[in-house]
């Protein structure tokens, strides 16, 4: 495969400029994607530390690390942060935003101004928020139900409500310029059907993002306004709790596919480059993100069974979580195909993947216990729940995110990562997720209900596993954390193309020039094309799929950038 | 060229898919603005539809003309919008400056009789969270309208309205700083298009405000 | 310390069916899941890069595999959504001769109101083997009645009833939660189900310290029942002097109304059960029978009276039965 001609002596994204200012006032994808990961880690951590000592609280079957009251901040915190201001802008806000124009063969995103706007929305609602933690936290948890939240909760929840609606649209601006820049700024012969599968993914989450966020927008914008008196929600003022319901979770189901589709999009970049194969089934994944992106608009009603909703209504939105199994399923499947007769390459990021692969599994499969309407009425709102959802949140998404900073950490920042503490922290990782969570399962289906602070003696073998697991789970993030801020200065020097991937992003220098490419890429064939790039492959006889030469970087002259 | 290169932002291939990409882009963030009203709206149908008696009372007291005044004040506004991106196109200054100020004087003229009419309202009684000044006529409570649901009404009808204002003012500072610009002469294929997207999200702000009229004024007429 | 349990008490008539299909699940999507990961590590083995397996990449036609991939989890998904829907809709639907028990739930507790007229908080006596069918309404913020050796719950919501009905098949004590995030002291809003054998159920009942171990200073008269009770409220706030018994001038008879279609003013009709009776004590024009003045004569009781008397007094218009008269309606 040729490669760019390397031009280390040209500047490139990072080193252009050094000033505080330039990277503040910066529309350059690359570098907003920067800046979201330094944000996002923040809260990673301000989130993790409430976990932590949620699950030391856990440890014995009495209030003795916290009391109630602060116990129920922490989970609140733990849930807003996590969910609002690390999972929904991880993916798309780092490594999206990094590699979206790239792997397009654009040189910015459409809008690179509002990008950057983002990035201010994402920081002010998350400052609002830590402003709401400082000046008491709120204790509605991060579903905001009403009457509680609206009417009978004593905290701060009017600014916690706000600093969510923000972030909101951060959310939406993002998600606004996936799609455009999708549309509108793909390389000569980048056709839809060559987009790789992490563009599709992306485009099905920024669709979620753009129609789920403002519901949810308006949903806490209401809970906001009837704090302040005025009555929508609360029954003694005629309203309707439920009504809440209905809002909040029609973004927030399909939000959780804004948290995981991203990952499925970084698992399929993985799976084909560490086996050295094209995805299997190329057509059917990309079309699986769009149906789970439109199926996850008409499942909501699932987390309502036992809130008092028609028993008809639940039987459609049960049926209908069923038949996320399809989508979801074809994409394990045909990754676990890909793999097969592959040529396997054991890197971190393919560790990750492979974590993810078994985890996501597990996560998607107990959401069917969930969808079974029998099953869901004693689960729901149990550690079940919990369980499931952080399989397929932690185990998922932030499996897949760790891959991807792996995979895509040389193109960022230059250098690599020492692949032998890598290895030994994804296993960490892995062992100390599914000690954490696996427990759950079981004190969930034992009756154990979540937002306890304090539960009946029986339970506590379980939460002690579990404490345990979060123990080894909390170190294992620090190692990442550690070692991938020393490889800054001290990790090997990357090549362009040390994976010797496929994609476009593979194809400039690592890190990559301001404008991505030196000169604009001509798209001639397939996203991973791999069996072309193992040339022992080339067994006789067979047709060769592709036409024309393989190099992508044939571009015309093109007038200089000012 | 030379003019085309100063207005064509960097990663952009021509200025044909600068204004692709602009138009897009209004257009899926006016995708976003219709769920958010539609929050609201959706809120709106719920309650209206448990109970329709109330809220046709509470619409009786909105004052019908100011609200059909405001109206037709839009519609005009949007009228002059048309006219503005129209002068744009053709990339006539003043034409465009002149219907953009115009849109942005009807817009004010159409929040000062909001102001009017909210006025009324709060020498009422009537105000977000009133409900002690609410006063059901006797034939009315005896087919089950509570002041409660009378006072949701008008929750929505702040909430509703106060967002539509501000998507307003929002406007109007767009249009002001178009009108700036396209008063200094800059009114290149780039500035056309940011016209015509303003205009995009001008007239839905109108169309908002169209279902906003009979829904919250019309319903109480018999 | 080893000597926990992993898997709950089984002590309702669902709770097995629940269990089964649970079981079923947890068997078949286990070896899925497990599948899956022996695949993933013999795959990632044998077609190791260091290895010389056969990397012949798979060129033939996918989509016969794809067509297998989305048909055989279609199949099973639906499989198992027809199951759990059939044991769902039975949870839902209480049969006809239940026992029904009042509870209100407020932050932080549950008050537990029996027919009996025993009143309990955070415990509920039932016997074995009867059907109980619990109406719920809550006084401040939704709450979730949680029993899971019982394999149920309902949220409880401000402002209306929701009800949920079970059976319990084992004597013995068992956790009652709220499962409803409630606020501050959400994890102490539990308590216990008590599910008795007939016999030992009978002693509770008449020894009497079923309202007294409660404690509540509003406690009604030992040995009164709630439709007693019910009915002193009713004479005491005035209802008698236009529910008159046997006579429907100038108010609707209550007797025998409870479970019946009732014909209202405006040509529909409306079953009348707890929720029916709920809004017509509350909020009379609501909904007003047929051949009665418009607006109701009747003063509207909503912040009137509590909850708990709410429930009294549907419980004695549900004691009404139409034999109470001589008097026979059309």
């Amino acid at each position: 495969m040729s490669l760019a001609p390397l031009s280390l002596h040209k500047p490139n994204y990072l080193s252009v400029s050094n000033t505080l200012r330039s990277w503040l006032l910066t529309t350059d994808h690359k570098r907003i994607a920067i800046l979201f990961l330094i944000s996002i880690t923040f809260f990673f951590f301000i989130g993790g530390f409430a976990a932590v000592l949620m699950r030391l609280e856990l440890m014995t079957p009495h209030a003795d690390v916290v009391d109630k009251e602060a116990y129920n901040r922490l989970f609140t915190i733990h849930g807003v942060v996590l969910i609002f201001f690390f999972l929904v802008p991880s993916i798309p806000g780092v490594l999206g935003n990094f590699l979206i124009p790239i792997m397009i063969g654009a040189r910015d995103m459409a809008f690179p101004r509002l990008n950057l706007a983002s990035w201010y929305l994402y920081l002010i609602g998350g400052i609002i928020v830590l402003t709401s933690i400082l000046i008491g936290g709120a204790d509605t948890g991060w579903t905001f139900y009403t009457p509680y939240s609206s009417v009978y909760s004593n905290s701060a929840v009017f600014t916690m409500a706000v600093g969510v609606f923000v972030a909101g649209f951060s959310s939406i601006l993002t998600g606004l310029n996936f799609i455009v820049t999708t549309h509108t700024m793909r390389a000569p012969g980048m056709t839809w059907f060559r987009l790789p599968l992490f563009i599709w993914s992306h485009y099905a989450t920024a669709l979620i993002m753009i129609l789920g966020t403002p519901v949810l927008a308006i949903a806490v914008l209401m809970v906001a306004v009837e704090r302040m008196g005025v009555g929508i929600f609360d029954p003694a003022l005629g309203g309707d709790p439920i009504l809440f319901q209905h809002l909040f979770w029609f973004y927030s189901h399909p939000a959780v596919y804004i948290m995981v589709l991203p990952a499925f999009g970084v698992i399929s970049e993985l799976v084909t480059c560490f086996s050295r194969k094209r995805i299997f089934g190329y057509t059917f994944v990309a079309a699986a993100s769009l149906a789970i992106a439109v199926l996850g608009f008409l499942v909501w009603g699932h987390h309502m069974f036992v809130s008092g909703q028609s028993a008809y209504a639940s039987m459609v939105f049960s049926i209908i979580s069923f038949t996320i199994a399809v989508p979801s399923g074809i994409k394990v499947l045909n990754w676990t195909a890909t793999i097969y007769k592959g040529r396997v390459w054991l890197t971190t990021p393919m560790l990750y993947a492979f974590g993810f692969i078994g985890l996501f599994t597990i996560g998607g499969v107990t959401g069917l216990f969930l969808a079974a309407m029998a099953i869901d009425v004693h689960v729901h709102d149990t550690y079940f729940v919990i369980a499931h959802f952080h399989y397929i949140m932690v185990g998922g998404t932030v499996m897949a995110y760790l891959g991807g900073i792996h995979f895509w950490w040389p193109k960022m920042t230059g250098r690599m990562y020492p692949e032998g503490w890598a290895v030994f922290s994804a296993i960490l990782i892995f062992v100390g997720f599914n000690l954490t969570f696996f427990p759950q399962f079981l004190v969930g289906y034992l009756g154990m209900p979540r937002r306890y602070h304090i539960y009946p003696e029986e339970y506590q073998a379980l939460n002690i596993l579990s404490t345990a697991g979060a123990s080894i789970l909390g170190i294992g993030y620090l190692f990442p954390f550690t070692y991938l801020l020393w490889s800054l200065r001290r990790g090997p020097r990357a090549e362009s193309n040390p994976w010797d991937a496929a994609g476009l992003e593979w194809q400039t220098t690592s890190p990559p020039p301001t404008f991505n490419f030196e000169k604009t890429p001509i798209v001639t064939q397939e996203a991973y094309a791999y069996e072309l790039v193992s040339q022992e492959d080339d067994l006789p006889g067979r047709p060769n799929p592709t036409e024309g030469e393989i190099p992508v970087l044939d571009a015309p002259p093109q007038e200089d950038q000012p | 060229m030379s003019s085309e290169s100063s207005v064509l932002a960097h990663h952009f291939d021509d200025l044909e898919q600068q204004h692709e990409a602009a138009t897009l882009g209004m257009w899926a963030f006016l995708v976003t603005e219709l769920l958010f009203f539609g929050g609201l709206f959706t809120g709106y149908t719920v309650y209206r539809w448990r109970t329709p008696l109330a809220f046709e009372e509470a619409s009786r007291h909105l004052d019908l003309w100011l609200g059909t005044i405001n109206t037709g004040v839009l519609l005009v506004s949007s009228l002059t919008m048309a006219l503005a991106v129209h002068a744009a196109q053709l990339s006539r200054h003043r034409a465009a400056t002149m219907y953009l100020l115009l849109t942005v004087l009807l817009g004010a003229g159409f929040l000062i009789i909001k102001m009017v009419e909210y006025g009324h309202k709060f020498t009422q009684g009537i105000y977000p969270g009133s409900i002690e000044n609410i006063h059901v006529p006797p034939e009315l409570a005896a087919q089950g309208v509570q002041p409660n649901n009378v006072a949701l009404f008008y929750s929505f009808y702040f909430t509703t309205t106060g967002l539509h204002a501000l998507h307003m003012l929002i406007g109007m500072g767009l249009l002001l700083s178009l009108a700036v610009r396209t008063a200094r002469g800059r009114l290149m294929g780039e500035a056309a298009t940011r016209v015509e997207i303003t205009g995009l999200y001008w007239h839905f702000v109108d169309i908002v405000w169209i279902f906003v009229f009979p829904l919250y004024y019309l319903i109480g007429l018999t | 310390m080893w000597d926990f349990p992993l898997f709950p008490e089984a002590a309702s008539s669902v709770a097995d069916r629940v269990d089964a299909i649970f079981i079923v699940m947890t068997v078949f999507f286990g070896f899925i899941s497990v599948l899956i990961a022996v695949l993933l590590v013999y795959f990632a083995m044998k077609y190791h890069r260091s290895k010389a397996a056969d990397h012949t990449p798979v060129h033939s036609k996918t989509w016969k595999v794809e067509i297998a991939f989305i048909a055989i989890p279609l199949v099973i998904a639906i499989t198992i959504f027809v199951w759990s829907a059939d044991l769902f809709f039975e949870t839902q639907r209480a049969p006809t001769d239940t026992m029904d028990v009042y509870v209100v739930g407020k932050q932080w507790m549950w008050h537990m109101q029996h027919p009996g007229g025993q009143r309990e908080i955070n415990t509920l006596h039932v016997p074995v083997n009867q059907p109980i069918r619990l109406v719920m309404t809550s006084q401040d913020v939704i709450h979730s009645y949680f029993i899971p050796a019982f394999r149920l719950k309902q949220d409880v919501l401000p402002g209306r009833f929701t009800t949920m009905w079970f059976k319990a098949t084992k004597p013995g004590r068992y956790h009652l939660f709220c499962a409803e995030y409630c606020g501050a002291d959400h994890a102490r809003m539990i308590g216990q189900v008590v599910v008795l054998s007939e016999r030992d159920y009978q002693q509770w009942l008449s020894s009497g310290t079923s309202s007294a171990t409660v404690g509540t200073a509003a406690a009604p008269r030992i040995g009164q029942s709630m439709a007693q009770t019910g009915e002193a409220l009713f004479n005491q706030i005035g209802c008698n002097a236009c529910h008159v018994p046997g006579d429907a001038t100038r108010a609707p008879r209550l007797e025998g109304v409870f479970g019946r279609e009732v014909r209202l003013a405006n040509n529909q009709s409306v079953l009348a059960d707890e929720h029916y009776l709920r809004e017509s004590i509350l909020h009379p024009n609501a909904r007003i029978v047929a051949g009665y003045p418009q607006p109701s004569l009747m003063p509207a009781y909503a912040d009137q009276i509590t909850e708990e008397q709410l429930n009294e007094l549907i419980e004695y218009i549900k004691s009404l039965s139409p034999e109470d008269t001589g008097a026979v309606r059309p």
